[in-house]
């Protein structure tokens, strides 16, 4: 049987796509290597990395938290180093630390160090922790004629577990003695999502708030039942706004952008500090930072710390396969933890103390060693 | 004795067998070709079970049967999916039970009482509905909907407060998102599905039945539920099921209405969770069981569908039996 022309063409298409199909499924699978920085062929890379010319790409993901710091600062950077192009995907802490043991990223953002579970993801590897920036977590509220709220850990421990219900409960009294509390019942905002942001402030609790505080700590906690749930800071920061009688824990950064008002909470000091970059840069100068750079701001010394403050590091594989990888992440990291903390303040997150600052970008030359 | 072998029109007069090498390259090339495609999707489903059940299995090892239980707290690493399987389940039916009427309903106005000409662009207009993307549905539910919807769900509330049944389904606690905001919104989802089957379906009746009940003196309604009915019940409900199975899976608008909070309770205006929801929600942070408890639920998620699939097709399949056979 002869095929006519057309139907020869038709024939012909058919064979290649499935010719096609048959070889993309048998030939083997190419490893995921992570993407190397290319040099450019007129710049030379330094392993300093500072005022060279470094070109190429590097990938990232992780921490959201740190994702409005990292959006602001690779736009500053192009003007530093024009041929180096950095993308900083998100995506969460859990994401960024296993695409970081994938080796599909080049570095990670991360709100807490790599969990014992996690741990076995990195055998073999070592990882070095840059710590990039803190930022304080804020109690907001919507009560009406009530500013200036302060709060106690046990307090909020209560409030969050379901126990204290309305607003006019004698524990809030105790502390806010010149204001006027009405008798609003009290509405949960938490995140729906998993997120640092929960498991810092759950972490708080657990510390400051004692017995008062029985669902543990993680980046998901089984709230009441009565809670309102937003996605994201910015869902939790919406609900707050549009509930009378509502608190939630959002982010500065957000709690700012939204207009929110946000209560003083007692420090371990045993004064009501209100959020602010400075008292969150005062939390972190009194944490205690291990040689590997690891440290919690939360619930640490200080007359002006805030106490729930939380910080994010950006996660780097010690080995890196080639020198013009280790090159840029040198570049870029050392920018973020040189000019681009001058960014922070106008972003609403606080730079680092430079204790930590300068141990941090002595730790560069680790990178690639 | 001439042989009882069927003729196979495919195959050229003169040959014996199917698959014999008489028959032309490009016949075989292709049937070779279609076979591979074929069974390339069942691979493809199989190694999807496989996998994710590999990924689920610590989970189901550690939990056993306590994955039934209502407890879901990864703080304590503690895993019992049951408010999530009721949530999915609650969501269905309301999606259901809003979707069909409303489908059913139009399928039958497009075929009996609409004339041919208006049917076209009523079509078209419940096909778009398809169009809309997923998250489009979630966001507009969640930014417009539910917060206009919260006040009819609070003057339900007030107005059912103390009527014994009603009071356990409509009462307090109500919030915009909710599983009754999730139901709404998953049967705006499901509506174009049911309703283009259901047509299609009804569309099939032989006009002589239609005629016939006429003839024998029925009203509209009469000939509807004695001449149509009996013929296309079988795919309503095949369609029906279809919906139900869509509506399980719908991932993107469930989560961001839901309201993400993993509680059973009657009260359907109270927020609640479901298991795509869950899924969509906490994967990005979890590690570990977590994890695994997460790729289970998706494993529990693929078969359920999986048999509501099924009984789709078997309830089809007999149908379409009978009516051939009567």
């Amino acid at each position: 049987m002869q095929f006519r022309p057309r139907q020869q063409v038709t024939a012909a298409g058919v064979a290649v796509v499935a010719l096609t199909l048959a070889l993309g499924a048998c030939s083997s699978s190419s490893s995921s290597s992570t993407p190397a920085a290319n040099s450019s062929g007129g710049g030379s890379s330094s392993s300093a990395g500072g005022s060279a010319n470094v070109s190429g790409t590097l990938n990232a993901s992780g921490s959201t938290f740190q994702l409005s710091f990292q959006q602001a600062a690779i736009a500053a950077f192009k003007s530093v180093q024009p041929n180096l192009t950095v993308n900083y995907g998100g995506g969460g802490s859990g994401k960024g630390r296993t695409d970081l043991a994938a080796g599909t990223v080049n570095f990670a953002g991360s709100d807490s160090t790599i969990p014992d579970k996690e741990a076995s993801n990195f055998t073999g590897k070592t990882v070095l922790y840059f710590p990039v920036v803190i930022g304080p977590i804020t109690l907001s509220y919507n009560l009406s004629g009530v500013s200036g709220l302060k709060l106690t850990a046990p307090v909020v421990a209560g409030i969050f577990s379901g126990k204290i219900k309305t607003w006019n409960d004698p524990a809030i009294k105790a502390d806010n003695s010149g204001a006027s509390l009405p008798s609003t019942a009290i509405t949960l905002a938490v995140r729906s999502d998993s997120s640092g942001t929960t498991a810092n402030f759950s972490n708080f609790l657990v510390l400051a708030g004692g017995s008062a505080w029985t669902l543990g700590t993680s980046s998901t906690i089984k709230w009441p039942s009565t809670a309102r749930a937003g996605s994201g800071n910015a869902g939790v920061a919406q609900i707050v706004k549009s509930t009378p009688g509502a608190i939630g824990y959002v982010d500065y950064a957000d709690a700012k952008a939204s207009g929110l008002t946000f209560a003083s909470v007692k420090n371990k000091a045993g004064n009501f500090v209100a959020p602010s970059t400075a008292s969150a840069t005062a939390a972190a100068e009194n944490a205690t930072v291990k040689p590997d750079l690891t440290f919690s701001c939360i619930w640490t010394a200080g007359a002006q710390s805030y106490p729930i403050t939380y910080q994010s590091w950006d996660l780097v594989i010690q080995k890196q396969s080639s020198t013009s990888t280790t090159a840029a992440l040198k570049a870029y990291i050392g920018y973020l933890l040189g000019d681009g903390q001058k960014l922070l303040p106008t972003l609403n997150y606080a730079p680092l103390p430079s204790n930590i600052d300068q141990q941090a970008v002595a730790q560069l030359s680790k990178i690639g060693s | 004795m001439s042989t009882a072998v069927k003729a196979d029109p495919a195959v050229p007069a003169g040959s014996a067998s199917p698959l014999s090498t008489r028959r032309p390259l490009g016949d075989r090339g292709f049937q070779i070709l279609a076979l591979a495609s074929g069974l390339l999707v069942l691979v493809i489903l199989v190694l999807i079970a496989v996998s994710t059940s590999q990924q689920a299995s610590s989970w189901f090892s550690a939990e056993g049967l306590k994955i039934f239980t209502n407890n879901w707290d990864p703080a304590t690493n503690q895993f019992g999916a049951l408010a999530f399987i009721y949530g999915t389940a609650i969501t269905a039916v309301i999606a259901i039970i809003m979707a069909v009427p409303v489908s059913v309903g139009i399928a039958l106005l497009l075929n009996e009482v609409v004339p041919y000409r208006w049917s076209r662009p009523i079509v078209y207009v419940v096909d778009l509905l398809a169009v809309v993307p997923s998250v489009v549905w979630g966001l507009w539910g969640i930014l417009v909907f539910a917060p206009w919807i919260q006040h009819i769900y609070a003057s339900i509330a007030s107005g059912v407060k103390g009527v014994p049944v009603l009071d356990a389904l409509f009462g307090s606690p109500t919030s915009g998102a909710s599983f009754f905001t999730a139901g709404i919104i998953l049967a705006f989802m499901i509506t174009p599905i049911v309703t283009s089957l259901s047509r299609e379906v009804i569309a099939t009746v032989p006009q002589i039945d239609r005629e016939g009940a006429y003839a024998l003196g029925a009203t509209r309604w009469e000939m509807i539920t004695g001449a149509v009915w009996p013929h296309s019940q079988g795919g309503v409900v095949g369609a029906v099921l279809l919906g139900l199975g869509r509506a399980m899976g719908e991932t993107i608008a469930a989560a961001l209405v839901i309201g993400a909070s993993p509680v059973i309770t009657s009260h359907l205006f109270a927020p609640g969770y479901n298991m795509p929801a869950v899924i969509a929600n906490q994967f990005g942070e979890a590690s570990g069981e977590f994890r695994a408890a997460l790729m289970g639920l998706g494993v529990l998620l693929f078969v359920f569908t999986i048999i509501i699939n099924v009984l789709a097709r078997g309830v089809v399949e007999r149908s379409a039996r009978r009516k051939r056979g009567a």
